[in-house]
């Protein structure tokens, strides 16, 4: 551990976009040290959940703030999530492909964590996103229908669904863990990635004190954050059909996830067909997995390629367009935007940025 | 040179080896550094100079404290100022980060204490009258029995005569009640904590039956395993018909 953390050698110049991975760490902590206090109080059958809740919001000690930090520490988890992603495409870091691939692995348990943890309130929208997900299972070829049943554990969402549900929401996290110390050992085999791209080797510097210092003030700008947002608008963020216990027999006219899984969502209602839609919200979170391989700069990073720098900023955007029409109801002329938006998701990562990477070289 | 310094990659050590070694022979203008007079190698005498001695050190200016700026005036002067700011801040911020610390700490502890909901249940307010004079009525207060009872004259004066010498758990009747009309316990036995049943046993009071223990019309133990008399909580008479226990 002192080698890890003490001496680990670490180059010089890494800027505030290497703090997300410590960040990270520290949204982990806190969901599991908030998630206790809250699995303490809470209860996974239908008929109590949502009061459940209620009652910690009203009646627990400080019952408002942990339930509050859970919620919004979440929407945090995602937002270093993606800077960290960002990071990874920006400066090429995805080339330490075994670091790279179980951060993949990662992402994948975080937002199955966020999934299973969102249906635990009880809402209309925890009940009707948990079924239409759910269903999206269906699409599976032959073993579809018996697959969502034996998932809800019942033939439709409902208590089955729920209490296992909590029990996967509380394993998860320590399987997060466990990948995330799998991931560190492998970049600890590498040395972090740096700026320039280019082999750092002759200029580290110890973790200690230098980023044990930089990542303490990254914790503290990120709990400030985090802790204005829920002491100020604590449901800036959320969405007020949680706020109506769920109904079965009541679809609200807008089901959206939270603003996190919006992107996907986007791509997955732009394709007409049921089985295709979904192979295309897979392949829009696995396509991460071929991102090395379509590396084919001669630079590792973006920092020295300014056409390629264009093309992710433009994926950046596309991804805010994403979020923005996984939000609308599905009419003229959202339908259009998200499916141009879609397409141009997958055509940045697979076509033009690898084009332009070659482009670069010429230039070099 | 970018080419090179990024193909030096294992011959790294080797350079920082040059480097190191020429640093006693550079002087620090603050502008350029000045050359070696040892020339540095990287693959023996035909080798390329790698010490950039070009480079400029930037200037610091806009970090650097005031007092230190002047470099013919002596940094020493200013030290122990210097230094009190320096440790008055990081004292602060400790002094602010135990605070943050302990509040954390004490919201989650705090967060296992009684709810407002267990809070709210943890008084009971008991109509006199609805119990006769000689019965025992049991309610449930903070998940156990408890036991009120309107005693008769006999009653009362039985009990306050008892010869405490008698008693296991010593305690004069007029100790365990406020008025002695009404005896208010709780319902469980002090030896396993089994309920006893009213006006039952030997002695005019209770009796347990999980393992024989007989209390008295005061809530006493007077034969059997339990060590203590039943348990007397707060209690109140905010007027003659109302008891508030709690």
């Amino acid at each position: 551990a002192y080698h890890a953390l003490v001496d680990l050698p670490a180059p010089s110049n890494i800027s505030v976009w290497w703090n997300f991975g410590s960040l990270l760490g520290l949204c982990l902590a806190t969901q599991i040290l908030t998630g206790l206090f809250l699995a303490m109080h809470y209860t996974s059958d239908i008929s109590t959940a949502f009061s459940s809740v209620a009652h910690i919001c009203r009646d627990v000690n400080y019952g408002w703030l942990i339930r509050n930090m859970h919620a919004n520490g979440a929407s945090f988890f995602f937002i270093c999530l993606y800077m960290h992603i960002a990071r990874g495409l920006y400066y090429g870091s995805y080339l330490y492909k075994e670091t790279w691939n179980i951060g993949v692995v990662l992402f994948l348990l975080v937002m199955m964590t966020a999934f299973v943890g969102y249906v635990l309130p009880w809402g209309q929208m925890s009940f009707w996103g948990a079924t239409v997900i759910t269903n999206l299972l269906s699409a599976v070829p032959y073993v579809g229908d018996v697959l969502v049943q034996w998932i809800w554990g019942g033939f439709s969402v409902d208590n089955a669904t729920l209490t296992r549900f909590f029990a996967f929401h509380f394993l998860f996290p320590f399987v997060i863990a466990g990948a995330t110390i799998l991931h560190m050992l492998f970049l600890h085999e590498t040395g972090s990635n740096n700026p320039t791209g280019l082999n750092s080797d002759a200029n580290k510097i110890t973790f200690h004190p230098y980023f044990s210092y930089k990542d303490l003030l990254g914790f503290v700008v990120m709990l400030l954050a985090l802790t204005s947002l829920v002491l100020f608008t604590p449901g800036l963020w959320g969405d007020p059909e949680n706020f109506t216990p769920a109904n079965p027999l009541v679809t609200p006219p807008h089901i959206q996830p939270e603003w996190y899984f919006l992107f996907a969502y986007a791509i997955l209602r732009s394709i007409p067909n049921k089985l295709g839609g979904v192979l295309a919200l897979l392949f829009s979170i696995l396509i991460l997995m071929i991102v090395p391989i379509l590396h084919t700069s001669k630079q590792r990073g973006l920092t020295f390629r300014p056409i390629t720098q264009l093309l992710l900023w433009t994926l950046v955007a596309d991804m805010l367009i994403l979020t923005w029409i996984g939000g609308m109801p599905v009419e003229h002329p959202f339908i259009i935007i998200g499916q141009i938006a879609s397409a141009l998701y997958f055509a940045l990562l697979l076509v033009f940025m690898p084009m332009t990477g070659w482009l670069e070289n010429k230039a070099l | 040179m970018l080419s090179i310094a990024a193909r030096s990659g294992a011959l790294s050590p080797y350079m920082q080896a040059q480097v190191k070694a020429l640093l006693p022979a550079v002087v620090n203008t603050g502008d350029v550094l000045k050359k070696s007079a040892r020339p540095a190698s990287l693959n023996g005498p035909l080798g390329a100079r790698l010490t950039h001695t070009d480079i400029k050190i930037p200037d610091f200016s806009d970090y650097r404290r005031a007092e230190v700026m002047d470099p013919k005036k002596s940094s020493q002067d200013s030290g122990e100022a210097r230094k009190a700011f320096s440790y008055l801040v990081t004292g602060s911020t400790a002094v602010v980060g135990v605070y943050t610390a302990k509040t954390v700490v004490t919201q989650f502890i705090s967060s296992m204490s009684a709810s407002a909901d267990v809070l709210a249940l943890s008084q009971i307010e008991i109509k006199l009258s609805d119990i006769p004079e000689g019965k025992n009525m049991t309610f449930k207060w903070r998940g156990k029995p408890l036991f009120v009872r309107h005693r008769t004259e006999k009653e009362i004066t039985a009990e306050q005569s008892v010869d405490l010498s008698e008693l296991r758990d010593p305690q004069h009747d007029k100790d365990r009640v406020s008025n002695p009309t009404w005896v208010i316990v709780i319902g469980v036995c002090t030896h396993l904590g089994c309920v006893p049943i009213a006006n039952a046993g030997d002695y005019g009071g209770y009796y347990c039956p999980c393992h024989g223990s007989h209390y008295d019309a005061s809530g006493r133990i007077r034969k059997g395993p339990a060590p203590l008399n039943l348990e007397v909580p707060y209690y109140e008479f905010p007027d003659e018909n109302t008891v508030v226990v709690g």
